[in-house]
């Protein structure tokens, strides 16, 4: 069953890759077996993480990149995240809403995604699904976020190129300049460039996005801040998405033939290795927490630091050593 | 995780620009739990085919107060059919008259919910007639 639906998903069958990224996004054995089928083949689509506050227009800019994706032919997908209810677990998700114009056109494929709070975070589901849609023959994945605020940044562990969405009026330089979301940016956006005040943000976040730029060189080793374009783009009106796109495939290019040369894995792709491995890891370690016989130890465990009883330090020991006795 | 959450097509097919009963029920169902994809005014029934498709819905939710269902609903229903969708519960809601329901369950429409619908009505119908899926 889940090889069949993997190798439908592969050939085409619409269908059954809805089906599949249900499997993914619900973490079934379908979902596994199939992810371990199709891994091996995936990791060559460019994964654009889209990222910015609520109302900065992330769904309207990523509709309008996609219409200009499908000018040229190309066929393309969108993975669009919505926030779960923390209390009820249910959802509204509501991207689609700027995105109808292209249904019907099997080269576009969109999909909404639930947060739910997974242990492990997002990413895991997220990139499980983006792979998916890869190896489904969609060589470009926009990857939707919730609206973020300021350091919201797990998408850039996620994404080969993270695009963060500013819309005018958001905040001065000091803004600009804080530690957070706009430093993980390969490309920032000031969407909304047909209002007011547009091109007035796009050249303070330019000013204050290359300060210390000429400092880069003498830090030397040690980690230093990108240094991403800033452009100008309406999602409403489809001005300057053309140049956005050719940017974002600039990008790609430049992947592409790393991945063509051989090259090891650059930064993005070892962060999003870890950051997999780690929600797998995470997942798997809650699960064998919960088998019969742990599960008791766990919950007692629980309510002991609750109570302030135990510490979550001397818990959490004790509850590997579990693992290391029984079974293994 | 053996609770999954229940997905939930909401649609206004039709050119009627009354879509707060849509919204609230949105809303509702959010709060019972379900994951609701809106898609918003004006839709035809291409759309949301392609939307049930792609999401991989549950259940499709068409809000209709423009008189036109006799012709959009069906037509949505036969779409779902042919693109392999037959467990999709489908369900209306808005101004649609009695007279009007038997065609409109014998074209698949499972149930017609008239003005004056609890959430919790609605909830608890889609609860038990959601189609079950192993996983």
């Amino acid at each position: 069953m889940s090889e069949s639906l993997a190798q439908r998903a592969r050939a085409g069958d619409r269908r059954a890759l809805a089906r599949l990224l249900s499997e993914v996004e619900n973490r079934t054995s379908v979902a596994e077996a199939a992810l371990r089928e199709l891994y091996p083949q995936a990791g060559r689509a460019h994964l654009v993480g889209v990222t910015g506050a609520p109302g900065s227009g992330k769904s309207t800019l990523v509709a309008a990149l996609v219409s200009e994706v499908r000018k040229a032919g190309r066929p393309v997908a969108v993975l669009a995240i919505d926030p779960s209810s923390p209390i009820t677990g249910g959802a509204i998700l509501g991207d689609r809403v700027r995105m109808q114009a292209h249904a019907g056109d099997t080269d576009v494929f969109i999909r909404s995604m639930a947060s739910r709070g997974h242990a492990g975070g997002l990413a895991t589901s997220t990139v499980a699904a983006a792979a998916v849609l890869d190896v489904a023959g969609f060589p470009l994945v926009f990857i939707e976020t919730v609206g973020t605020g300021q350091s919201e940044v797990e998408i850039a562990s996620i994404a080969d190129t993270t695009l963060v969405v500013q819309a005018p009026e958001m905040g001065d330089e000091v803004q600009a300049i804080k530690a957070g979301l706009l430093e993980v940016a390969d490309i920032v956006v000031v969407n909304k460039s047909d209002r007011p005040g547009a091109d007035r943000a796009a050249s303070q976040l330019r000013g204050m996005l290359t300060v210390g730029a000429q400092h880069d060189r003498a830090m030397g080793d040690r980690p230093r801040p990108k240094r991403p374009d800033v452009l100008l783009a309406s999602g409403l009106t489809g001005a300057g998405v053309a140049a956005l796109l050719a940017a974002l495939d600039r990008r790609d290019s430049a992947r592409r033939a790393a991945l063509r040369d051989g090259q090891p894995p650059d930064p993005a792709q070892i962060a999003r290795a870890e950051a997999q491995l780690a929600g797998i890891l995470a997942q798997r370690l809650g699960e064998r927490l919960r088998e019969p016989g742990r599960e008791e130890e766990r919950s007692r465990s629980v309510r002991a630091i609750a109570a302030h009883e135990l510490d979550p330090y001397a818990a959490a020991d004790s509850l590997l050593g579990l693992l290391h006795d029984g079974k293994g | 995780m053996t609770t999954r959450p229940i997905k939930v097509l909401i649609a206004k097919p039709g050119l009627d620009g009354h879509d707060r009963g849509a919204k609230v029920l949105a809303r509702g169902l959010r709060d019972e739990g379900f994951e609701v994809i809106y898609t918003g005014l004006r839709q035809t029934p291409e759309m949301v085919v392609s939307a049930a498709l792609q999401e991989d819905v549950d259940v499709v939710g068409l809000s209709i107060l423009s008189g036109a269902h006799m012709t959009l609903l069906p037509r949505i229903c036969e779409g779902l059919r042919s693109q392999g969708l037959d467990d999709v519960l489908v369900t209306a809601g808005g101004i649609i008259p009695d007279d009007d329901i038997p065609a409109l369950k014998e074209a698949g429409v499972s149930r017609v919910f008239g003005p004056g619908t609890t959430i919790r009505e609605v909830a608890e119908y889609i609860r038990g007639n959601a189609p079950s899926r192993e996983g």
